[in-house]
């Protein structure tokens, strides 16, 4: 089982997210994150989900996806060279004494501390899914007492070849 | 047959159509209908459309009021799948339409063109949980080809327009409009496109021409190839170039139930229909098979019996479908080729040359003849012979619509049928309660031609309301009922797979068919025995009118061939072979 990244550019309507996430839902594909936001053109959005499957479920994910009348555009980002990118925010416990280590644990991510208060600190970090879950384990000992994480955004890499 | 419908003459009608004049949302809902040749609406009016409804009173559009919105978009289904054009029905917010639900549902596993028109409250309300609110196109996501909620009065004729080209184009399938009760009120100039533009809608109807030639090559290489043919091959109306086809290659076709009629039964290549109760030689024809054509078909789980992997094990698979979804989807393609049926048809007949199947006609002639369709005879009045007695008597040439259950299977083991779009039947989604309704749209829809709907007493009972439809406008059809007084396919499954523990199939407390139709103001009639069937059903085709036949049958009669769920095809229990 493998995990794909999916690009696919839709119609901005009302709707089109539970369009697509009822398609994944039916026919019994896994979502493991989703993420939708402007694309490059008024009128159209782009939504990048991650999913996981063999060959043949992932052929089938892309197919029911074009059957969708307002799907206009499905590339499967993970074929080639791709840019993927998700942000996290963690508020640990960090009181006085701790503050400082934290602070050393997210330099080396080029994550930052966003928000300091009395007993807790947020941390934003941005990057691929593996660096997100080596911080994230990383802060663990400290107490984690929220995280919030976007799901994967991606494109393909300039020179890259995309299965459309 | 009567056309009293909501029109009635006198009554001002709307004048003909002015660019740019402005008109109400539900005037100009009714002039896009007419644009786009509709005919017939089947509908049931309430609050959230009362405006459609006002229009519809001085319309030219023909307007059946059913007993339940079921009953209307079973109607519309059956006109849809007799004409080939697309049905269109109206229901009003809330439990009107989730009333439509079962029958959106069988439209839609069976790729039928519908354009389904509901009301919604106003827009002021929606998601206040307002009074008959429903959040139809939500509950209707996953049985639509697509759906539309109409937020301004501006963009409904755009709407309508592409709403007819998405349910009719590519693989054809029902569309759902919801119109809130403020958009059918508010006013705004008329102006009806000409064109859609769909970006994202573009459906690949032409074949490659490099996978029309894999697909000669392979029938060139092969000696035991069979082609099988689905529902859409009618969809595409491709029924000549497969007969033509076929008989220039002289591969021998099966087709599936839903495919029935698109290739003669009684041809000499005709196979039959194979899967769970199809004939023997079609399966032995699938099982030993070295290349399978199908063509419009789906691989459904009544045919591959699941099991996906025994299935044509010696073949090399070539799919042709209109939707690339469906290749590959349930069972492995070796050539997939995208596009619609006849015009991949088209394309191939110049190059196709016969095929090397002198040695594999012989060998299914054989398996043919050996195990026919055929079941004991004793004196006592069986349901096979009623619908032999309803073939030999029409000759083969009614529209047959079925409910759904044994005399389903009946039906399709015993009629020979020879025209597409001449057996209507619920393949997909088995809806019980649709063989009624959906002969009252295919009647319709063809006045002068002999419509059969052949019942369960079961199924009959989930829709026999609209016994004051076909009462209402003197619709001919002629709906026969198989009284085996239970469930009969349910029966039969728990005598071979539940150790006869009969669990709640008793339907011996059931109304007096023949007082039930009286009551309506339709004849009724009832035969218990070989030689009263002939006399009644003699009566009811020369009756000028509706007609309710009862057929009491033994009810210990089993459907058969039959293979098992989770057994392969070569698992097949004969049954009561003669």
């Amino acid at each position: 089982m493998q995990k794909h990244t999916i690009s696919v550019l839709v119609n901005d309507q009302p709707g089109v997210l539970a369009r697509v996430a009822n398609l994944f839902g039916r026919r019994g594909f896994n979502i493991d994150s989703i993420t939708v936001g402007n694309s490059e053109e008024k009128g159209l959005s782009r939504m990048v989900i991650v999913t996981t499957g063999d060959e043949k479920t992932l052929e089938q994910v892309m197919k029911q996806l074009h059957k969708l009348i307002d799907v206009i555009k499905v590339q499967h980002l993970s074929t080639g060279s791709m840019v993927a990118r998700e942000i996290v925010l963690i508020k640990v416990d960090a009181g006085p004494t701790t503050r400082m280590e934290i602070s050393g644990i997210v330099e080396p991510f080029r994550a930052a501390i966003v928000d300091v208060g009395p007993q807790s600190v947020i941390v934003q970090a941005t990057g691929d899914s593996d660096k997100i879950d080596a911080l994230t384990e990383l802060l663990r000992p400290y107490g984690i007492r929220e995280l919030t994480r976007t799901g994967l955004t991606a494109m393909a890499r300039s020179m890259a070849a995309v299965k459309v | 047959m009567s056309r009293d419908v909501a029109m009635v003459v006198g009554r001002p009608e709307i004048p003909p159509i002015e660019q740019g004049e402005v008109i109400t949302g539900s005037d100009a809902l009714l002039r896009c209908l007419l644009l786009e040749n509709v005919e017939y609406v089947f509908g049931y009016p309430g609050g959230a459309v009362l405006p459609i409804y006002d229009s519809l009173y001085s319309s030219h559009l023909k307007h059946i009021l059913t007993r339940h919105e079921q009953g209307a978009i079973h109607a519309a289904d059956g006109f849809a799948r007799s004409t080939g054009k697309p049905g269109v029905v109206i229901a009003t917010s809330g439990p009107g339409a989730t009333n439509l639900v079962t029958g959106i549902a069988t439209a839609y596993m069976d790729s039928i063109p519908m354009v389904i028109i509901t009301g919604n409250v106003a827009q002021s309300l929606i998601g206040t949980d307002a009074f008959q609110e429903a959040d139809i196109t939500g509950i209707t996501l996953p049985i639509t080809k697509h759906n539309f909620f109409v937020r301004d009065v501006l963009e409904l004729p755009r709407i309508i327009k592409e709403a007819f080209h998405i349910a009719t184009t590519g693989r054809p399938g029902p569309v759902l409009i919801d119109i809130p009760k403020d958009v059918n009120n508010a006013t705004a100039p008329f102006f009806y496109p000409e064109t859609v533009n769909l970006r994202g809608y573009n459906p690949a109807v032409k074949p490659n021409k490099m996978q029309v030639d894999r697909l000669i090559k392979a029938i060139s290489e092969a000696k035991k190839p069979v082609i099988m043919a689905g529902g859409g091959v009618i969809s595409a109306s491709a029924e000549k170039e497969l007969i033509a086809f076929a008989e220039k290659t002289q591969i021998p076709v099966i087709c599936t139930l839903m495919g029935l009629g698109s290739f003669p039964g009684t041809h000499p290549l005709a196979l039959g229909w194979p899967g769970m109760h199809g004939n023997f030689v079609s399966n032995q024809a699938i099982l030993n098979c070295d290349l399978l054509i199908g063509i419009g078909n789906r691989f459904d789980d009544r045919i591959t019996m699941g099991r996906t992997k025994e299935f044509a094990p010696n073949a090399k698979i070539i799919h042709i479908d209109v939707d690339p979804a469906e290749i590959g989807k349930n069972v492995e393609t070796m050539i997939p080729l995208v596009g619609d049926v006849k015009l991949v048809l088209e394309a191939a007949l110049p190059k196709a040359a016969q095929a090397d199947t002198s040695d594999w006609l012989i060998q299914l002639n054989e398996w043919k003849e050996k195990h026919p369709f055929s079941y004991k005879k004793n004196g006592n009045l069986k349901p096979q012979a009623v619908i032999e007695m309803i073939y030999e008597t029409t000759a083969g040439e009614a529209i047959v619509t079925t409910d759904v259950g044994q005399h389903q299977m009946w039906a399709a083991q015993y009629y020979k049928f020879k025209h597409p779009r001449s057996l209507i039947s619920s393949g997909g989604l088995g809806t019980m309660g649709f063989g009624f309704p959906s002969a009252i749209g295919a009647q319709f829809a063809h006045p002068d031609r002999t419509v059969v709907s052949i019942n369960g007493d079961g199924g009959f009972q989930m829709n026999s309301q609209e016994l004051a439809v076909v009462s209402q406008h003197n619709v001919p059809v002629k709906i026969v009922i198989i009284n085996n007084k239970c469930l009969g396919m349910v029966r039969q499954w728990q005598e071979i797979f539940y150790d006869n523990r009969y669990s709640h199939i008793d339907l011996s407390h059931s109304p007096d068919f023949v007082k039930l139709a009286e009551a309506y103001g339709v004849k009724g009639l009832r035969a218990q025995s070989e030689s009263e069937a002939r006399q009644v059903w003699q009566e009811a085709l020369e009756h000028n009118g509706p007609v309710v036949v009862e057929f009491v049958v033994e009810p210990e009669e089993n459907v058969y061939p039959m293979v098992a769920s989770g057994c392969t095809l070569d698992q097949m229990t004969m049954g009561d072979e003669e």
